[in-house]
């Protein structure tokens, strides 16, 4: 299935959830905020928080900024 | 009256309190993070200037290069406040500061909409618009803003904890060219105002502390300088040593030469 995180098209399995996509990345879930069709998903819900086909997500981090 | 004025400002250093938001505020400097040369500095600068404010930003994470989380990077104790550069107007400027908050780093915020990007000067009316919706959700806003008192009334009014008009474009060195409104600003508010963007030096820094503002925030001055770490250090010294002098009341300016040495009993006298 396919999904778009940060405006890119991305191709994931079916039954991943956002914690399991972001591992799967390599990126540490600590350090992500993540709005999915818009909503902000609070960290303790990435693992509940499972991807369909078509979903849209942002992904962001904390970086330097004055 | 430059008597009656300086009466007004004299007060007693060991009750000058800074107080943003509930909280009393430790350092009158500021800190951001950006442009480091390398991010292993930056708990050193904090240490070095004493800054207890830091400013960070977010953006979206690039799947094509590794990045560092550069939170491991900011001392526990200190007031982490997002920025929200990168919004256009005050809808994104909202959604950014919630992402902030639901990144579990507190609810300081600074607003910042910036939709020029020659001189990314600040939109004085979404950023109200934005101070607005977030004062309501609980956010302790402070706005970056273009230097005017009556929108800084109206941001105060909407409930800004502060507000933080620029001294020069962000990124610029220039110091504090808005010195006239700023210093009105800050005779005439009842709120801090924090001086963000343009100081390049220690000697403008104190300069805005000088003309009574409660603080300033600097980044690039400190990030860029040859040695990051002992700019941050002399910018900590002189808006401490700014303060002091506003508190102390400078004295009066005068056109012409006010003998300091008794003009008396010279040698030459008969």
């Amino acid at each position: 299935m396919k999904i778009t995180i940060n405006g890119e098209s991305h191709t994931c399995q079916a039954g991943e959830t956002l914690l399991s996509f972001l591992k799967a990345e390599g990126i540490s879930p600590q350090t992500v905020v993540a709005e999915y069709n818009g909503s902000i998903v609070q960290m303790n819900q990435f693992g509940t928080t499972l991807l369909h086909d078509g979903d849209s997500l942002e992904l962001l981090r904390f970086v330097g900024g004055g | 009256m430059l008597l009656e004025v300086n009466e007004k400002k004299g007060r007693n250093i060991m009750e000058d309190q800074l107080i943003i938001g509930g909280k009393e505020i430790k350092s009158r400097l500021f800190l951001g993070t950006g442009k480091f040369g390398d991010d292993h500095l930056i708990p050193k600068c904090i240490e070095a200037s004493g800054a207890q404010i830091i400013t960070v930003a977010m953006r979206r994470i690039d799947f094509h290069t590794s990045q560092e989380n550069m939170m491991q990077y900011i001392p526990k104790d200190c007031i982490l406040m997002p920025n929200t550069s990168g919004a256009r107007n005050a809808e994104e400027a909202v959604r950014i500061a919630r992402l902030g908050r639901a990144a579990g780093c507190g609810d300081w915020v600074k607003i910042e909409v910036v939709s020029d990007n020659k001189y990314l000067l600040p939109d004085n009316e979404e950023t109200l618009k934005a101070v607005d919706t977030l004062v309501k959700e609980g956010f302790t806003v402070l706005p970056y803003m273009t230097p005017d008192l009556y929108a800084a009334r109206r941001m105060r009014d909407a409930g800004a904890a502060a507000v933080m008009p620029f001294g020069a474009p962000i990124g610029t060195n220039k110091g504090l060219r808005t010195r006239e409104v700023v210093q009105i600003m800050a005779e005439e508010l009842d709120l801090p105002v924090v001086v963000d963007a343009g100081i390049g030096k220690p000697s403008e820094a104190a300069e805005c502390m000088e003309i009574g503002a409660a603080a300033v925030l600097v980044n690039t001055a400190v990030a860029t300088a040859g040695d990051p770490v002992r700019m941050a250090a002399a910018f900590g010294k002189a808006v401490q040593a700014g303060r002091e002098a506003f508190l102390a009341s400078p004295g009066a300016v005068r056109q012409y030469a006010e003998a300091s040495s008794p003009l008396t009993g010279f040698l030459h006298e008969a």
